[in-house]
Protein backbone atom coordinates (compact mmCIF):
# COMPACT_ATOMS: atom_id res chain seq x y z
CA UNK A 1 0.00 0.00 0.00
CA UNK A 2 2.29 2.69 1.17
CA UNK A 3 5.52 1.23 -0.12
CA UNK A 4 6.56 4.23 -1.99
CA UNK A 5 6.32 6.38 1.32
CA UNK A 6 7.79 3.83 3.82
CA UNK A 7 11.15 4.66 2.85
CA UNK A 8 11.19 8.45 2.60
CA UNK A 9 8.77 8.50 5.61
CA UNK A 10 11.09 6.66 8.12
CA UNK A 11 13.35 9.09 9.62
CA UNK A 12 13.82 10.75 12.96
CA UNK A 13 13.43 15.21 12.80
CA UNK A 14 12.56 16.67 9.56
CA UNK A 15 11.35 19.90 8.39
CA UNK A 16 8.36 17.49 6.76
CA UNK A 17 7.15 15.52 9.43
CA UNK A 18 6.43 16.17 13.53
CA UNK A 19 8.53 15.87 16.57
CA UNK A 20 9.03 12.41 18.18
CA UNK A 21 6.33 14.05 20.92
CA UNK A 22 3.97 15.36 18.79
CA UNK A 23 4.01 12.19 16.84
CA UNK A 24 3.61 10.09 20.02
CA UNK A 25 0.61 11.78 20.77
CA UNK A 26 -1.09 11.95 17.91
CA UNK A 27 -1.23 8.66 17.85
CA UNK A 28 -1.77 7.73 21.39
CA UNK A 29 -5.25 10.39 20.45
CA UNK A 30 -5.94 7.89 17.66
CA UNK A 31 -5.16 4.66 19.21
CA UNK A 32 -7.64 5.52 22.39
CA UNK A 33 -10.51 6.33 19.86
CA UNK A 34 -10.15 3.45 18.09
CA UNK A 35 -10.42 1.29 21.28
CA UNK A 36 -12.93 3.09 22.73
CA UNK A 37 -14.85 3.24 19.10
CA UNK A 38 -13.99 -0.55 17.67
CA UNK A 39 -11.92 -2.52 20.24
CA UNK A 40 -14.69 -2.26 23.05
CA UNK A 41 -17.73 -3.29 21.48
CA UNK A 42 -15.83 -6.50 20.34
CA UNK A 43 -14.25 -7.26 23.79
CA UNK A 44 -18.05 -6.45 25.30
CA UNK A 45 -19.34 -9.25 23.00
CA UNK A 46 -17.13 -12.23 24.11
CA UNK A 47 -17.33 -10.74 27.83
CA UNK A 48 -21.43 -11.04 28.28
CA UNK A 49 -21.00 -13.94 26.20
CA UNK A 50 -18.86 -15.85 28.85
CA UNK A 51 -20.19 -14.21 31.39
CA UNK A 52 -21.98 -16.69 33.02
CA UNK A 53 -19.26 -19.06 32.15
CA UNK A 54 -19.04 -21.57 29.31
CA UNK A 55 -21.49 -24.51 30.11
CA UNK A 56 -24.21 -21.35 29.64
CA UNK A 57 -22.69 -20.33 26.47
CA UNK A 58 -22.05 -23.63 24.87
CA UNK A 59 -25.76 -24.72 25.99
CA UNK A 60 -27.16 -21.54 24.31
CA UNK A 61 -25.00 -22.60 21.33
CA UNK A 62 -26.76 -25.72 21.03
CA UNK A 63 -30.21 -24.54 21.98
CA UNK A 64 -32.55 -25.87 19.31
CA UNK A 65 -33.79 -22.76 17.91
CA UNK A 66 -30.05 -21.10 17.49
CA UNK A 67 -28.86 -24.09 15.71
CA UNK A 68 -32.06 -23.38 13.20
CA UNK A 69 -30.51 -19.77 13.05
CA UNK A 70 -27.03 -20.96 12.08
CA UNK A 71 -28.19 -23.28 9.46
CA UNK A 72 -30.71 -20.75 8.15
CA UNK A 73 -28.07 -18.03 7.86
CA UNK A 74 -25.46 -20.69 5.95
CA UNK A 75 -28.37 -21.44 3.86
CA UNK A 76 -28.94 -17.60 2.74
CA UNK A 77 -25.25 -17.02 2.29
CA UNK A 78 -24.76 -20.25 0.34
CA UNK A 79 -27.63 -19.18 -2.36
CA UNK A 80 -26.84 -14.94 -1.88
CA UNK A 81 -23.71 -15.28 -2.23
CA UNK A 82 -22.88 -17.49 -5.37
CA UNK A 83 -25.08 -15.52 -7.41
CA UNK A 84 -23.42 -12.01 -6.34
CA UNK A 85 -20.43 -14.06 -7.78
CA UNK A 86 -21.38 -14.36 -10.96
CA UNK A 87 -23.08 -11.43 -11.33
CA UNK A 88 -19.82 -9.56 -10.31
CA UNK A 89 -17.76 -11.49 -12.85
CA UNK A 90 -20.51 -10.99 -15.59
CA UNK A 91 -20.68 -7.11 -14.45
CA UNK A 92 -16.70 -6.90 -14.64
CA UNK A 93 -16.33 -8.68 -17.84
CA UNK A 94 -18.76 -6.75 -19.54
CA UNK A 95 -17.39 -2.86 -18.44
CA UNK A 96 -13.84 -3.67 -18.07
CA UNK A 97 -13.17 -5.52 -21.06
CA UNK A 98 -15.25 -3.61 -23.60
CA UNK A 99 -16.04 0.63 -24.33
CA UNK A 100 -19.68 1.33 -24.50
CA UNK A 101 -21.95 3.88 -23.95
CA UNK A 102 -23.52 4.42 -20.57
CA UNK A 103 -20.62 2.74 -19.02
CA UNK A 104 -19.78 4.93 -16.24
CA UNK A 105 -23.86 5.25 -15.51
CA UNK A 106 -23.71 1.80 -15.07
CA UNK A 107 -21.07 1.39 -12.70
CA UNK A 108 -22.86 4.06 -10.49
CA UNK A 109 -26.36 1.81 -10.59
CA UNK A 110 -23.97 -1.41 -9.60
CA UNK A 111 -23.11 0.90 -6.54
CA UNK A 112 -26.47 2.07 -5.80
CA UNK A 113 -27.76 -0.83 -3.36
CA UNK A 114 -24.95 1.16 -1.17
CA UNK A 115 -27.14 4.12 -0.45
CA UNK A 116 -30.09 2.95 -0.06
CA UNK A 117 -30.67 2.02 3.82
CA UNK A 118 -31.28 -1.72 4.92
CA UNK A 119 -34.83 -1.15 5.95
CA UNK A 120 -35.74 0.07 2.76
CA UNK A 121 -33.80 -3.26 0.68
CA UNK A 122 -36.29 -5.05 2.67
CA UNK A 123 -39.48 -3.12 2.58
CA UNK A 124 -38.90 -2.75 -1.12
CA UNK A 125 -39.57 -6.96 -1.67
CA UNK A 126 -42.45 -6.70 0.82
CA UNK A 127 -44.18 -3.82 -1.72
CA UNK A 128 -43.65 -6.26 -4.75
CA UNK A 129 -44.72 -9.38 -2.56
CA UNK A 130 -46.63 -8.30 0.07
CA UNK A 131 -50.11 -7.84 0.70
CA UNK A 132 -51.97 -5.66 -1.95
CA UNK A 133 -49.28 -6.53 -4.58
CA UNK A 134 -49.61 -8.42 -7.82
CA UNK A 135 -46.97 -10.69 -7.63
CA UNK A 136 -47.40 -11.95 -4.05
CA UNK A 137 -51.20 -13.41 -4.23
CA UNK A 138 -50.29 -14.39 -7.82
CA UNK A 139 -47.25 -16.85 -6.24
CA UNK A 140 -49.23 -17.68 -3.52
CA UNK A 141 -52.00 -19.41 -6.01
CA UNK A 142 -49.06 -21.68 -6.85
CA UNK A 143 -47.86 -22.45 -3.06
CA UNK A 144 -45.09 -20.64 -3.37
CA UNK A 145 -44.38 -18.18 -0.29
CA UNK A 146 -41.91 -15.43 -1.27
CA UNK A 147 -42.27 -13.29 2.11
CA UNK A 148 -42.10 -14.68 5.53
CA UNK A 149 -39.87 -17.43 4.18
CA UNK A 150 -36.58 -17.79 2.73
CA UNK A 151 -37.03 -16.81 -0.83
CA UNK A 152 -38.00 -13.15 0.47
CA UNK A 153 -34.83 -13.25 2.89
CA UNK A 154 -32.21 -14.54 -0.26
CA UNK A 155 -33.38 -11.95 -2.21
CA UNK A 156 -33.26 -8.97 0.62
CA UNK A 157 -29.57 -10.56 1.70
CA UNK A 158 -28.31 -10.38 -2.53
CA UNK A 159 -29.91 -6.45 -2.81
CA UNK A 160 -27.30 -5.25 0.62
CA UNK A 161 -25.11 -7.54 -0.94
CA UNK A 162 -25.42 -6.97 -4.23
CA UNK A 163 -22.22 -4.35 -5.52
CA UNK A 164 -19.61 -6.15 -3.45
CA UNK A 165 -17.92 -8.65 -5.57
CA UNK A 166 -18.51 -6.69 -8.82
CA UNK A 167 -16.58 -3.23 -7.07
CA UNK A 168 -13.69 -5.53 -6.24
CA UNK A 169 -13.52 -6.77 -9.37
CA UNK A 170 -14.41 -4.22 -12.20
CA UNK A 171 -11.31 -1.49 -11.22
CA UNK A 172 -8.94 -4.79 -10.85
CA UNK A 173 -10.01 -5.99 -14.52
CA UNK A 174 -9.66 -2.74 -16.03
CA UNK A 175 -5.97 -2.36 -14.63
CA UNK A 176 -5.26 -5.71 -16.04
CA UNK A 177 -6.52 -4.83 -19.69
CA UNK A 178 -7.36 -6.86 -22.47
CA UNK A 179 -4.21 -7.83 -23.21
CA UNK A 180 -3.95 -11.26 -21.98
CA UNK A 181 -7.19 -12.61 -23.20
CA UNK A 182 -6.70 -11.08 -26.39
CA UNK A 183 -3.04 -13.18 -26.53
CA UNK A 184 -5.09 -16.04 -25.70
CA UNK A 185 -7.60 -16.08 -28.44
CA UNK A 186 -5.03 -15.40 -31.21
CA UNK A 187 -3.35 -18.55 -30.01
CA UNK A 188 -6.94 -20.55 -30.78
CA UNK A 189 -8.42 -20.42 -27.23
CA UNK A 190 -12.48 -20.14 -27.39
CA UNK A 191 -14.57 -17.43 -24.81
CA UNK A 192 -14.62 -19.89 -21.84
CA UNK A 193 -11.11 -21.54 -22.43
CA UNK A 194 -9.75 -17.65 -21.83
CA UNK A 195 -11.88 -17.07 -18.91
CA UNK A 196 -11.37 -19.87 -17.07
CA UNK A 197 -7.48 -20.12 -17.55
CA UNK A 198 -6.49 -16.29 -18.42
CA UNK A 199 -9.14 -14.27 -16.66
CA UNK A 200 -9.78 -15.98 -13.48
CA UNK A 201 -6.37 -16.87 -12.27
CA UNK A 202 -5.27 -13.18 -12.53
CA UNK A 203 -8.08 -11.99 -10.57
CA UNK A 204 -8.83 -15.19 -8.26
CA UNK A 205 -7.08 -13.06 -5.30
CA UNK A 206 -9.54 -9.83 -5.71
CA UNK A 207 -12.66 -12.21 -6.60
CA UNK A 208 -11.61 -14.12 -2.61
CA UNK A 209 -11.85 -10.51 -1.23
CA UNK A 210 -14.76 -9.82 -2.81
CA UNK A 211 -16.35 -13.06 -1.47
CA UNK A 212 -15.09 -12.21 1.88
CA UNK A 213 -16.92 -8.76 1.99
CA UNK A 214 -19.87 -10.03 0.69
CA UNK A 215 -20.19 -13.16 2.51
CA UNK A 216 -19.49 -11.25 6.06
CA UNK A 217 -22.21 -9.06 4.97
CA UNK A 218 -24.59 -11.49 3.96
CA UNK A 219 -24.42 -13.88 7.18
CA UNK A 220 -24.43 -10.64 9.05
CA UNK A 221 -27.37 -8.61 7.92
CA UNK A 222 -30.04 -7.30 9.69
CA UNK A 223 -32.41 -4.58 8.83
CA UNK A 224 -33.47 -5.95 5.07
CA UNK A 225 -33.56 -9.73 6.41
CA UNK A 226 -35.70 -8.53 9.88
CA UNK A 227 -38.51 -6.43 7.63
CA UNK A 228 -38.53 -9.84 5.17
CA UNK A 229 -38.31 -12.35 7.42
CA UNK A 230 -41.69 -12.67 9.30
CA UNK A 231 -39.24 -13.60 12.54
CA UNK A 232 -40.68 -17.07 12.48
CA UNK A 233 -38.91 -19.11 15.84
CA UNK A 234 -36.77 -22.09 14.40
CA UNK A 235 -38.15 -20.97 10.53
CA UNK A 236 -37.33 -17.93 9.42
CA UNK A 237 -34.89 -16.30 11.73
CA UNK A 238 -31.52 -16.09 11.22
CA UNK A 239 -28.57 -15.17 13.57
CA UNK A 240 -28.79 -11.51 13.48
CA UNK A 241 -32.44 -12.03 13.74
CA UNK A 242 -32.45 -14.79 16.97
CA UNK A 243 -29.53 -12.61 18.51
CA UNK A 244 -32.11 -9.74 19.03
CA UNK A 245 -34.71 -11.90 19.59
CA UNK A 246 -32.94 -12.95 22.46
CA UNK A 247 -31.60 -9.96 23.40
CA UNK A 248 -35.61 -8.59 23.98
CA UNK A 249 -36.51 -11.39 25.87
CA UNK A 250 -33.69 -10.15 28.23
CA UNK A 251 -32.08 -13.04 27.71
CA UNK A 252 -28.60 -11.37 27.29
CA UNK A 253 -26.17 -14.08 27.82
CA UNK A 254 -27.64 -16.73 24.97
CA UNK A 255 -28.10 -13.20 22.31
CA UNK A 256 -23.96 -12.59 23.39
CA UNK A 257 -23.38 -16.27 22.77
CA UNK A 258 -24.87 -16.00 19.67
CA UNK A 259 -23.46 -12.81 18.78
CA UNK A 260 -20.29 -13.96 19.51
CA UNK A 261 -20.10 -16.58 16.89
CA UNK A 262 -20.64 -13.81 14.55
CA UNK A 263 -17.92 -11.70 16.31
CA UNK A 264 -15.88 -14.38 15.29
CA UNK A 265 -16.82 -14.28 11.67
CA UNK A 266 -15.70 -11.30 11.75
CA UNK A 267 -12.63 -11.26 13.17
CA UNK A 268 -11.69 -14.48 10.96
CA UNK A 269 -13.11 -12.59 7.90
CA UNK A 270 -10.48 -9.45 9.44
CA UNK A 271 -7.71 -11.61 9.11
CA UNK A 272 -8.28 -12.98 6.07
CA UNK A 273 -8.81 -10.22 4.29
CA UNK A 274 -5.32 -8.36 5.92
CA UNK A 275 -3.26 -11.49 4.97
CA UNK A 276 -4.82 -11.27 1.11
CA UNK A 277 -4.01 -7.52 1.38
CA UNK A 278 -0.38 -7.97 2.92
CA UNK A 279 0.56 -10.92 0.77
CA UNK A 280 -1.46 -10.14 -2.44
CA UNK A 281 -1.58 -6.49 -2.45
CA UNK A 282 -0.56 -5.81 -5.94
CA UNK A 283 -2.79 -8.43 -6.98
CA UNK A 284 -5.65 -6.85 -5.98
CA UNK A 285 -4.38 -3.48 -5.76
CA UNK A 286 -7.04 -1.36 -7.71
CA UNK A 287 -9.75 -2.47 -4.94
CA UNK A 288 -8.86 0.52 -2.55
CA UNK A 289 -12.35 1.41 -0.75
CA UNK B 1 -29.50 0.42 -23.51
CA UNK B 2 -30.95 -3.12 -23.99
CA UNK B 3 -32.71 -2.90 -26.86
CA UNK B 4 -28.68 -2.67 -28.40
CA UNK B 5 -27.62 -5.41 -26.20
CA UNK B 6 -28.85 -8.56 -28.38
CA UNK B 7 -26.62 -8.18 -31.50
CA UNK B 8 -23.84 -6.40 -30.61
CA UNK B 9 -23.74 -4.21 -34.07
CA UNK B 10 -20.54 -4.48 -35.33
CA UNK B 11 -19.50 -1.99 -37.99
CA UNK B 12 -20.07 2.10 -37.38
CA UNK B 13 -19.60 3.76 -34.27
CA UNK B 14 -22.97 3.30 -32.63
CA UNK B 15 -23.21 1.97 -29.05
CA UNK B 16 -19.58 -0.36 -28.32
CA UNK B 17 -16.25 0.01 -30.25
CA UNK B 18 -15.36 -3.47 -32.02
CA UNK B 19 -13.21 -5.60 -30.15
CA UNK B 20 -11.68 -9.40 -30.34
CA UNK B 21 -13.10 -10.22 -26.93
CA UNK B 22 -16.00 -12.38 -26.90
CA UNK B 23 -19.35 -12.09 -24.66
CA UNK B 24 -20.32 -8.30 -24.69
CA UNK B 25 -24.10 -9.39 -25.53
CA UNK B 26 -24.03 -12.33 -22.66
CA UNK B 27 -22.15 -10.24 -19.86
CA UNK B 28 -24.05 -6.74 -20.56
CA UNK B 29 -27.38 -8.85 -20.76
CA UNK B 30 -27.08 -10.97 -17.76
CA UNK B 31 -25.38 -7.50 -16.05
CA UNK B 32 -28.57 -5.44 -16.89
CA UNK B 33 -31.43 -8.24 -16.69
CA UNK B 34 -29.79 -9.21 -13.08
CA UNK B 35 -30.30 -5.25 -11.73
CA UNK B 36 -33.57 -4.75 -12.63
CA UNK B 37 -34.74 -7.89 -11.45
CA UNK B 38 -33.27 -8.01 -7.68
CA UNK B 39 -32.63 -3.71 -7.72
CA UNK B 40 -34.46 -2.08 -10.15
CA UNK B 41 -38.09 -3.32 -10.38
CA UNK B 42 -38.32 -3.27 -6.74
CA UNK B 43 -37.26 0.24 -6.89
CA UNK B 44 -40.02 0.96 -9.44
CA UNK B 45 -42.27 -1.07 -6.68
CA UNK B 46 -41.74 1.75 -3.82
CA UNK B 47 -41.88 4.97 -6.31
CA UNK B 48 -45.39 3.25 -7.48
CA UNK B 49 -46.49 2.56 -3.90
CA UNK B 50 -45.64 6.13 -3.22
CA UNK B 51 -46.89 7.65 -6.62
CA UNK B 52 -50.83 6.03 -5.76
CA UNK B 53 -51.66 9.05 -2.87
CA UNK B 54 -51.29 12.11 -5.23
CA UNK B 55 -48.71 15.17 -4.78
CA UNK B 56 -50.87 16.28 -1.81
CA UNK B 57 -51.10 12.97 -0.44
CA UNK B 58 -47.41 12.09 -0.13
CA UNK B 59 -46.93 15.66 0.75
CA UNK B 60 -49.68 15.32 4.17
CA UNK B 61 -47.53 11.62 4.63
CA UNK B 62 -44.35 13.07 3.95
CA UNK B 63 -44.81 16.46 6.77
CA UNK B 64 -46.64 14.18 9.32
CA UNK B 65 -45.32 15.58 12.71
CA UNK B 66 -44.09 11.92 13.64
CA UNK B 67 -42.27 11.03 10.44
CA UNK B 68 -40.92 14.66 10.54
CA UNK B 69 -39.59 14.23 14.17
CA UNK B 70 -37.87 11.19 12.65
CA UNK B 71 -36.04 12.41 10.01
CA UNK B 72 -34.92 15.13 11.75
CA UNK B 73 -33.58 12.64 14.77
CA UNK B 74 -31.89 10.60 11.77
CA UNK B 75 -30.43 13.73 9.80
CA UNK B 76 -29.06 15.73 13.06
CA UNK B 77 -27.41 12.38 15.08
CA UNK B 78 -25.90 11.24 11.55
CA UNK B 79 -24.38 14.79 10.85
CA UNK B 80 -22.77 15.09 14.03
CA UNK B 81 -21.59 11.46 13.90
CA UNK B 82 -20.03 12.74 10.51
CA UNK B 83 -18.32 15.79 11.86
CA UNK B 84 -16.82 13.53 14.42
CA UNK B 85 -15.55 11.19 12.42
CA UNK B 86 -14.05 13.34 9.97
CA UNK B 87 -11.77 15.02 12.72
CA UNK B 88 -11.01 11.50 14.43
CA UNK B 89 -10.69 9.95 10.97
CA UNK B 90 -8.69 12.24 9.27
CA UNK B 91 -6.31 11.91 12.79
CA UNK B 92 -6.65 8.48 12.46
CA UNK B 93 -5.92 8.41 8.70
CA UNK B 94 -2.56 10.18 8.89
CA UNK B 95 -1.23 8.85 11.68
CA UNK B 96 -1.84 5.05 9.66
CA UNK B 97 -0.11 6.62 6.81
CA UNK B 98 2.32 9.39 8.27
CA UNK B 99 4.35 7.10 11.27
CA UNK B 100 6.08 4.38 11.46
CA UNK B 101 4.54 2.68 15.30
CA UNK B 102 4.69 -1.13 16.56
CA UNK B 103 1.13 -2.75 15.96
CA UNK B 104 0.59 0.06 13.16
CA UNK B 105 -0.65 -2.89 10.82
CA UNK B 106 -2.70 -4.48 13.23
CA UNK B 107 -4.17 -1.10 14.59
CA UNK B 108 -4.79 -0.51 10.38
CA UNK B 109 -6.57 -4.10 10.01
CA UNK B 110 -9.22 -3.38 12.92
CA UNK B 111 -10.40 -0.29 11.65
CA UNK B 112 -12.82 -2.33 9.82
CA UNK B 113 -14.34 -4.02 12.05
CA UNK B 114 -17.67 -1.85 11.50
CA UNK B 115 -17.11 -3.44 7.59
CA UNK B 116 -17.34 -6.81 9.30
CA UNK B 117 -18.89 -7.00 12.07
CA UNK B 118 -22.57 -7.48 12.05
CA UNK B 119 -24.58 -4.25 12.96
CA UNK B 120 -27.17 -6.45 15.56
CA UNK B 121 -23.80 -7.39 17.03
CA UNK B 122 -22.62 -4.08 17.33
CA UNK B 123 -25.87 -2.63 18.41
CA UNK B 124 -26.48 -4.69 21.79
CA UNK B 125 -22.52 -4.55 22.76
CA UNK B 126 -22.34 -0.72 22.50
CA UNK B 127 -26.14 -1.08 24.17
CA UNK B 128 -24.19 -3.15 27.29
CA UNK B 129 -21.00 -0.49 27.28
CA UNK B 130 -23.08 2.61 27.34
CA UNK B 131 -26.10 1.62 29.55
CA UNK B 132 -26.42 3.15 33.03
CA UNK B 133 -24.73 -0.03 34.49
CA UNK B 134 -21.88 -0.56 31.03
CA UNK B 135 -18.45 0.02 31.63
CA UNK B 136 -18.70 3.70 30.04
CA UNK B 137 -22.37 4.19 30.93
CA UNK B 138 -21.46 3.81 34.60
CA UNK B 139 -18.97 6.47 34.61
CA UNK B 140 -21.42 9.34 33.35
CA UNK B 141 -24.69 7.77 35.60
CA UNK B 142 -23.14 9.39 38.40
CA UNK B 143 -23.72 12.51 37.20
CA UNK B 144 -26.89 11.98 35.51
CA UNK B 145 -25.29 11.83 32.24
CA UNK B 146 -27.14 9.26 30.19
CA UNK B 147 -25.69 7.98 26.87
CA UNK B 148 -27.64 4.51 25.91
CA UNK B 149 -31.40 4.88 25.26
CA UNK B 150 -30.70 8.62 24.35
CA UNK B 151 -29.97 10.80 20.62
CA UNK B 152 -25.97 10.58 22.46
CA UNK B 153 -26.22 6.73 21.92
CA UNK B 154 -27.53 7.27 18.41
CA UNK B 155 -24.31 9.70 17.54
CA UNK B 156 -22.24 7.12 19.03
CA UNK B 157 -23.65 3.54 17.19
CA UNK B 158 -23.15 6.24 13.86
CA UNK B 159 -19.26 6.99 14.64
CA UNK B 160 -18.61 3.18 15.18
CA UNK B 161 -19.95 2.36 11.85
CA UNK B 162 -19.29 5.41 9.83
CA UNK B 163 -15.57 5.53 11.02
CA UNK B 164 -14.43 3.18 8.36
CA UNK B 165 -15.74 5.04 5.79
CA UNK B 166 -13.60 8.47 6.44
CA UNK B 167 -10.68 6.65 6.84
CA UNK B 168 -10.59 4.56 4.13
CA UNK B 169 -11.39 7.14 2.05
CA UNK B 170 -8.92 9.38 3.36
CA UNK B 171 -6.24 6.91 3.31
CA UNK B 172 -5.25 6.59 0.13
CA UNK B 173 -5.39 10.38 -1.24
CA UNK B 174 -2.82 11.04 1.85
CA UNK B 175 -0.49 8.22 0.93
CA UNK B 176 -0.30 9.71 -3.11
CA UNK B 177 0.36 14.00 -1.33
CA UNK B 178 3.51 14.17 -3.11
CA UNK B 179 6.43 15.00 -0.48
CA UNK B 180 7.78 17.28 -2.54
CA UNK B 181 5.28 20.46 -1.97
CA UNK B 182 5.72 20.02 2.02
CA UNK B 183 9.21 20.25 0.99
CA UNK B 184 8.66 23.19 -0.98
CA UNK B 185 6.66 24.75 1.76
CA UNK B 186 9.07 24.15 4.10
CA UNK B 187 12.13 25.40 2.01
CA UNK B 188 9.90 28.91 1.82
CA UNK B 189 10.04 29.18 5.45
CA UNK B 190 6.47 27.47 6.46
CA UNK B 191 6.39 26.77 9.67
CA UNK B 192 4.79 22.75 9.51
CA UNK B 193 1.69 23.98 11.30
CA UNK B 194 1.43 26.16 8.14
CA UNK B 195 2.01 23.53 5.88
CA UNK B 196 -0.57 21.12 7.20
CA UNK B 197 -3.17 23.69 7.15
CA UNK B 198 -2.48 25.50 3.70
CA UNK B 199 -0.92 22.54 1.74
CA UNK B 200 -1.91 19.28 2.68
CA UNK B 201 -5.49 20.12 4.32
CA UNK B 202 -6.51 21.13 1.55
CA UNK B 203 -5.69 18.93 -1.16
CA UNK B 204 -6.95 16.49 1.33
CA UNK B 205 -10.59 18.47 1.29
CA UNK B 206 -12.18 16.40 -1.62
CA UNK B 207 -10.98 13.23 0.30
CA UNK B 208 -12.52 14.59 3.96
CA UNK B 209 -16.37 15.61 1.93
CA UNK B 210 -16.60 12.17 0.12
CA UNK B 211 -15.51 10.75 3.64
CA UNK B 212 -18.33 12.61 5.47
CA UNK B 213 -20.82 11.87 2.93
CA UNK B 214 -20.19 8.60 2.66
CA UNK B 215 -20.39 8.18 6.48
CA UNK B 216 -23.57 10.73 6.56
CA UNK B 217 -25.37 8.56 4.00
CA UNK B 218 -24.62 5.10 5.96
CA UNK B 219 -25.42 6.86 9.17
CA UNK B 220 -29.15 7.82 8.03
CA UNK B 221 -29.57 4.64 6.87
CA UNK B 222 -28.62 2.65 9.81
CA UNK B 223 -30.46 0.57 11.66
CA UNK B 224 -29.20 -2.66 13.26
CA UNK B 225 -26.90 -1.14 15.58
CA UNK B 226 -29.09 1.96 16.56
CA UNK B 227 -31.93 0.55 17.18
CA UNK B 228 -30.75 -1.44 20.89
CA UNK B 229 -29.03 1.75 21.84
CA UNK B 230 -31.59 4.62 20.71
CA UNK B 231 -34.25 4.11 23.33
CA UNK B 232 -37.03 4.64 20.23
CA UNK B 233 -38.73 7.06 22.11
CA UNK B 234 -41.34 9.01 18.88
CA UNK B 235 -39.63 12.71 18.26
CA UNK B 236 -36.53 12.23 20.79
CA UNK B 237 -34.77 9.32 19.18
CA UNK B 238 -36.71 7.29 17.22
CA UNK B 239 -34.84 7.58 13.81
CA UNK B 240 -36.53 7.11 10.52
CA UNK B 241 -35.06 3.49 9.54
CA UNK B 242 -37.21 2.45 12.38
CA UNK B 243 -40.21 4.50 11.60
CA UNK B 244 -40.68 2.35 8.18
CA UNK B 245 -40.15 -0.98 10.44
CA UNK B 246 -42.79 0.11 12.42
CA UNK B 247 -45.52 1.57 9.86
CA UNK B 248 -45.05 -2.18 8.12
CA UNK B 249 -45.98 -3.89 11.07
CA UNK B 250 -49.24 -1.77 11.23
CA UNK B 251 -49.69 -3.26 7.49
CA UNK B 252 -49.24 0.89 7.08
CA UNK B 253 -47.46 0.08 3.63
CA UNK B 254 -48.33 3.19 2.25
CA UNK B 255 -46.66 5.64 5.29
CA UNK B 256 -43.56 3.56 5.21
CA UNK B 257 -43.17 3.68 1.18
CA UNK B 258 -43.73 7.57 2.05
CA UNK B 259 -40.56 7.88 4.56
CA UNK B 260 -38.37 5.51 2.26
CA UNK B 261 -38.94 7.32 -0.84
CA UNK B 262 -38.07 10.85 0.94
CA UNK B 263 -35.07 8.64 2.30
CA UNK B 264 -34.03 7.54 -1.06
CA UNK B 265 -34.42 10.84 -2.80
CA UNK B 266 -32.18 12.99 -0.20
CA UNK B 267 -29.43 9.63 -0.19
CA UNK B 268 -29.82 9.85 -3.87
CA UNK B 269 -28.94 13.70 -3.63
CA UNK B 270 -25.65 12.92 -1.56
CA UNK B 271 -24.67 10.33 -3.73
CA UNK B 272 -25.02 13.15 -6.95
CA UNK B 273 -22.73 15.26 -4.43
CA UNK B 274 -20.40 12.28 -3.72
CA UNK B 275 -20.26 12.09 -7.46
CA UNK B 276 -19.45 16.10 -8.01
CA UNK B 277 -17.03 16.44 -5.46
CA UNK B 278 -14.95 13.40 -7.41
CA UNK B 279 -15.52 14.70 -10.46
CA UNK B 280 -14.32 18.10 -9.34
CA UNK B 281 -11.21 16.74 -7.18
CA UNK B 282 -10.01 14.77 -10.43
CA UNK B 283 -9.87 18.79 -12.27
CA UNK B 284 -8.42 19.88 -9.56
CA UNK B 285 -6.11 18.01 -8.00
CA UNK B 286 -5.44 15.10 -11.05
CA UNK B 287 -6.73 12.19 -8.95
CA UNK B 288 -9.72 10.81 -7.25
CA UNK B 289 -10.92 7.61 -6.57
Amino acid sequence: MATKLRARTHRRISPTSESRLVQWILIGIAFVFMAIILLMPLYAVFHEALAKGLNTFFAALVEKDAQAAIRLTLLVAAIAVPLNVVFGLAASWAIAKFEFKGKAFLITLIDLPFSVSPVISGLVYVLLFGAGSFLGPFLKSYGIEVLFALPGIVLATIFVTFPFVARELIPLMQDQGTGDEEAALSLGANGWQTFWRVTLPNIKWGLLYGVLLCNARAMGEFGAVAVVSGKIRGQTTTMPLQVEMLYNEYNATAAFALASLLALLALVTLVLKSALEWRYGDEIAASGK
Amino acid sequence: MSAAVSPAPRKGLSFRQPSVIPGFGLTLGFTISYFSLIILIPLIALAIRSAGLGPEGFWKAATDARVLGALRVSFVTALIAAGINVVFGTLIAWVLVRYRFPGRRIFDAIIDLPFALPTAVAGIALTAIYAPSGAIGAIFAPIGWRIAYTPVGIVIAMIFIGLPFVVRTIQPILEEVSNEVEEASATLGASRFQTITKVILPSLTPAILTGFALAFARGVGEYGSIIFIAGNIPFVSEIAPLLIYIRLQEFNYVGASVIATVMLLISFAMLFAINLIQAWSRRRYGYGH
